[in-house]
């Protein structure tokens, strides 16, 4: 079969005398992990991006194919390592649904997932905000936010024994209850950090020079982001109020209030840099709101017994009925999907396809980057806010 | 508009042909469609203001093995303004031992997404997608030999004389 010239091809044999072709990574600090870009450059303008993704792949679909649900739930921790309750939950979910147990699990489960999954969120975006204030050339906001995210880091060790890929969340219940004295911990961590939230937002939100960097920086029109399959800040960046948490309602979601912050063109045009980057700090404060009212349900109405059990509902063998089906949950990063297939009659799945937020994030980065200076496409790079080991799997 | 009206719609739009099976043994719904036909059926589904599928969610291949012989495409298909789930399957017949790929039209002029899928979908399963105007290696190197999701798949010994172990 005779392939037709790729538009690779095409964009890097014909270069013109003036044009430059540049690398930029894989072991470049503000591509956040082992992405090569490829840059056709006149001066510092660049006239094309052609990212090269790979370098972290490790098969996790193939591995999928010999491994049961239950034993799969640490590969899918490892896939975007800075949100693994999050991987974990959407996971758990679809093996529930697909077996019909997803009504049968306690509201202490389900409140106590919502809980871990909204911490994470918290640490993730985090993560996002201060390696993004680095990319810029602020340093402090990175100390700070590593800061408060330790802190996060280690309550859920506590909870689940690791630091970062928990395994917490199984399929029908938790690995185990929360530790004696969570919930109190918890809570003073929250009140410790909503006034850190508010020096953040006045170091680096209101920072003129950081506006000046990013704002009307990487705009990305919305029907450009929704035929590109952006998701999470990306979309909302953009304009569009689209929360999976709201629109599938799934877990506990439906019970409890936040808001959806979406972009606006506050500093510049909607669906810029800065928006992108301001609606992650807005998340952090609807997820502030979230863990306070988990906090309440679970000292309250939902509070611990010692006849709950977490693993009661576990099922002894996961085996669900022949079909496919696919599940989708929002992600720090965005929709995070699963698509299974099941042959009903073995623990493993016939195919496990993962559909990573930022994989798809990061194939729009093309588009909204020719013709930026280079340090505007690091400034764009980093409000896409990628993890390499979830594009790469 | 919800399954059956799109299963309508599309009959009365291509024909008795476009749909050749409907799945309904799961949890989600599935329309298998006439490969030849699936470009148009997704510019139609994205378009018509009854339905308007403008985002892709997933494009996953699926291989079904030697005994079967088979090879499959599924879009997992989101609309935003009607807050709607859609599942559309093409599947072909071919022979994993015939020193050809199996050949599918390319939906990335529908929706961009499908651009990073469908080279995804090469890399791993050997799918070829008529019309894909950048069909590369995605995740394995350039030079990596066969195709790892297929079920006939053999690791290999070794990678420019590393051995793998």
């Amino acid at each position: 079969m005779q392939l037709n010239k790729t538009r690779y091809a095409q964009l890097t044999e014909g270069l013109k005398p003036e044009e430059m072709l540049l690398n930029m990574g894989p072991q470049h600090p503000s591509t956040h992990g082992v992405l090569r870009l490829e840059l056709i450059t006149d001066g510092e303008i660049v006239k094309e991006v052609i990212p090269h993704m790979g370098y972290l792949h490790r098969c996790f679909e193939k591995h999928c194919e010999s491994l049961t649900y239950q034993q799969i739930i640490p590969f899918v921790d490892r896939m975007d390592y800075l949100a693994s309750m999050n991987n974990d939950h959407a996971f758990v979910m679809g093996v529930e649904r697909m077996m019909g147990i997803d009504k049968d699990i306690p509201k202490r489960v389900e409140y106590i997932r919502v809980l871990v999954c909204e911490l994470n969120r918290i640490s993730s975006h985090l993560i996002a905000i201060g390696t993004y204030g680095i990319d810029i050339g602020a340093f402090t906001p990175f100390l700070w936010c590593f800061r408060d995210r330790e802190h996060i880091m280690n309550m859920l060790e506590w909870a689940s024994g690791s630091r970062m890929l928990y395994n917490y969340i199984w399929v029908g219940g938790l690995f185990y209850d929360l530790p004696v004295g969570f919930e109190e911990r918890c809570a003073e961590f929250i009140s410790y950090f909503k006034p850190k939230l508010t020096e953040l937002n006045q170091l680096l939100t209101d920072n003129q020079i950081f506006i000046g960097r990013t704002a009307g920086i990487g705009v990305l029109p919305l029907d450009v982001a929704i035929n590109y399959g952006c998701s999470g800040p990306m979309l909302r960046g953009s304009g569009l109020k689209w929360d999976l948490r709201r629109v599938d309602e799934y877990s506990v979601y439906p019970e409890l209030e936040f808001d959806i912050p979406v972009g606006s063109g506050e500093m510049g045009k909607t669906g810029d840099c800065w928006d992108r980057y301001k609606i992650r700090t807005d998340e952090i404060a609807e997820s502030i709101r979230i863990i306070e009212q988990c906090l309440n349900r679970l000292q309250k109405e939902l509070k611990r017994s010692p006849e709950f059990d977490p693993r009661a509902k576990l099922p002894k063998k996961i085996i669900p009925k022949e079909q496919d089906f696919y599940i989708r949950a929002e992600n720090p990063k965005g929709e995070l999907g699963y698509y299974f297939i099941c042959d009903g009659k073995t623990e493993i799945p016939k195919r496990v396809k993962a559909r990573a937020p930022s994989f798809n994030n990061l194939s729009v980065l093309p588009e909204i980057s020719r013709g930026v200076l280079i340090a505007d496409l690091v400034a764009i790079l980093g409000s896409i806010d990628i993890v390499l080991g979830e594009v790469d799997r | 508009m919800n399954f059956d009206e799109i299963t309508d719609l599309l009959r009365d739009k291509f024909g008795d042909g476009v749909i050749s099976a409907i799945e309904k043994t799961g949890l989600q719904a599935a329309l298998q469609i006439d490969p030849e036909l699936i470009v148009q059926v997704c510019e139609e589904l994205r378009d018509n203001n009854n339905t308007w599928f403008d985002f892709l969610s997933c494009l996953s291949g699926v291989d079904h093995g030697l005994e079967k012989n088979k090879f499959e495409i599924v879009y997992h298909l989101a609309s935003i303004p009607h807050k709607q789930q859609l599942v559309l399957k093409t599947i072909k017949d071919h022979d994993s031992n015939s020193g050809t790929l199996p050949s599918f039209h390319s939906v990335s002029d529908v929706w961009r997404t499908a651009e990073w899928h469908e080279r995804e979908a090469f890399d791993l399963f050997g799918i070829y997608f008529e019309g894909h105007p950048d069909l590369r290696r995605i995740l394995l190197p350039d030079d990596w030999e066969g195709y790892p999701l297929r079920k006939d798949y053999q690791a290999a010994e070794e990678y420019k004389g590393i051995k793998i172990n």
